[in-house]
């Protein structure tokens, strides 16, 4: 009976929306925008790099939305693309307004375990977002591992995320970086080629058996890229890839973002590639 | 530079470098070293396609150009990939604009002497076959991916 009353207790705490105020509000590119948020009332929630938030914009609906900002410095960012009704309403928030919040949720990027590995991190167009918290955390622990590699894809310049910041990322020495787009218009002096291109150069030089691979974009990047890296010898075990599903409670409860015998808000987002790669071939789950 | 030390970069290149002894050293009589400047012109759509690049160093865009377009890049290859494959299919031409985007270091073979040693010599055109498809493959494949939008948005 008291197990009960305290899971009705978590439940409806895990439901009801916190007031944060937009403290910034800046374009990205077209389609994608970047908010900070700073709690009306109380602390800014800690959080672990991958885990997400459920906005809700009042009166329009709520969305999962992945946590972009540095865990250890507790900055609340995300990182929207505009592609419907409640995304396109986050994306049209500006200062000062309010947005409603639900989290942190879901499991994180296993970096505390990657401990003198060779850490590699893939992100595919918007999947640089929920990969920052943790690039940023492993930067900040850059001796922990053996080297740092990532590798980001997008279909054209202009839809690289976070230019400044992969600026100076490559203008540093903590990682090593390494930008491909689809199309590369006149003038451009970078590669071309999807990511995965880009695999067998990152691996040059390593044992592939101490590579821990990150990776998040659409599942078909990600499905490619962890192929790709099994097949350079890899460990399926050692690699995690980001889910994005339906998700509407965030707590595994409601069932609308069931995948398989998992449910993506409460088991992932996060998982790590050998538990999920069969389902992935399932088509339309 | 001598014989012997194109042998030598060609056997540190990741593809032929798995050719065995005996097949890369066919390939040496076909071979000279070359050296592009960045922004300039590797090879051009159309032309014959003489030689076979074996990337050592450096970026090269490969280029679809149209009389109302600016070229655009499709794909870039890099050290340690092979540039050219027009040369094993007739009627041996180009089949698009290669730039060198950065200084380009490779060792060129010469693509009659390539063909005509292929055919006198079954072992060196199954090695070609056995370690260069790969590769091809791998080109092919990610340009298929290119085309399916592989950063495509998702939806709420």
């Amino acid at each position: 009976m008291a197990k009960a009353v305290t899971d009705q207790a978590r439940i409806s705490s895990s439901l009801l929306p916190r007031r944060f105020r937009v403290q910034q509000a800046w374009p990205e590119s077209a389609t994608i925008t970047s908010l900070a948020l700073s709690p009306l009332e109380g602390p800014v929630p800690s959080f672990r790099a991958g885990q997400f938030n459920m906005l809700y914009a009042f009166g329009v609906g709520e969305a999962a939305i992945s946590i972009c900002g540095d865990p250890d410095s507790g900055d609340l960012l995300h990182t929207i693309q505009n592609v419907g009704p409640v995304s396109g309403a986050l994306c049209d928030l500006m200062a000062g307004d309010v947005v409603g919040v639900r989290g942190p949720f879901g499991s994180g990027w296993p970096l505390a375990d990657q401990s003198g590995r060779d850490l590699l991190f893939v992100a595919g167009g918007l999947g640089l977002a929920p990969l920052r918290p943790a690039i940023l955390q492993a930067l900040a622990m850059r001796d922990t591992f053996r080297s740092v590699t990532l590798l980001v894809g997008a279909r054209s310049p202009t839809d690289l995320l976070y230019p400044a910041q992969l600026a100076d990322w490559a203008a540093g020495d903590g990682l090593e970086l390494a930008i491909t787009v689809d199309r590369g218009p006149p003038g451009w002096t970078g590669m071309v080629g999807v990511v995965t291109n880009q695999l067998a150069r990152a691996l040059q030089g390593r044992d592939p058996a101490s590579v821990s691979a990150c990776v998040c974009g659409p599942e078909i990047m990600m499905r490619h890229t962890c192929l790709t890296l099994c097949d350079a010898g890899v460990p399926a075990a050692a690699q995690w890839i980001s889910l994005e599903r339906n998700m509407k409670c965030a707590i595994g409860t409601c069932g609308h973002c069931q995948f398989g015998a998992d449910f993506v808000c409460r088991d992932g987002p996060v998982f790590r590639w050998d538990k999920v790669a069969a389902r992935l071939r399932i088509a339309e789950i | 530079m001598d014989i012997q030390s194109i042998q030598d970069l060609l056997t540190e290149h990741p593809i032929l470098g798995r050719f065995d002894t005996a097949s890369r050293e066919l390939l040496v009589g076909c071979a000279r070293n070359h050296h592009f400047g960045a922004g300039e012109m590797i090879q051009t759509e159309g032309d014959p396609a003489d030689l076979v690049h074996v990337l050592r160093k450096g970026d090269v865009a490969i280029e679809i150009a149209a009389a109302h377009l600016a070229p655009v890049i499709v794909e870039t290859v890099h050290g340690g990939d092979i540039l050219g494959w027009g040369w094993l299919i007739p009627p041996y031409r180009t089949m698009y604009d290669a730039r060198a985007l950065t200084e380009v270091s490779c060792v060129s073979l010469d693509a009659a002497c390539l063909r005509g040693k292929c055919d006198d010599n079954p072992m060196l055109g199954y090695q070609m076959f056995k370690y260069w498809l790969p590769h091809l493959a791998a080109r092919f494949r990610a340009q298929r991916l290119q085309v399916v939008d592989l950063y495509g948005e998702g939806r709420d």
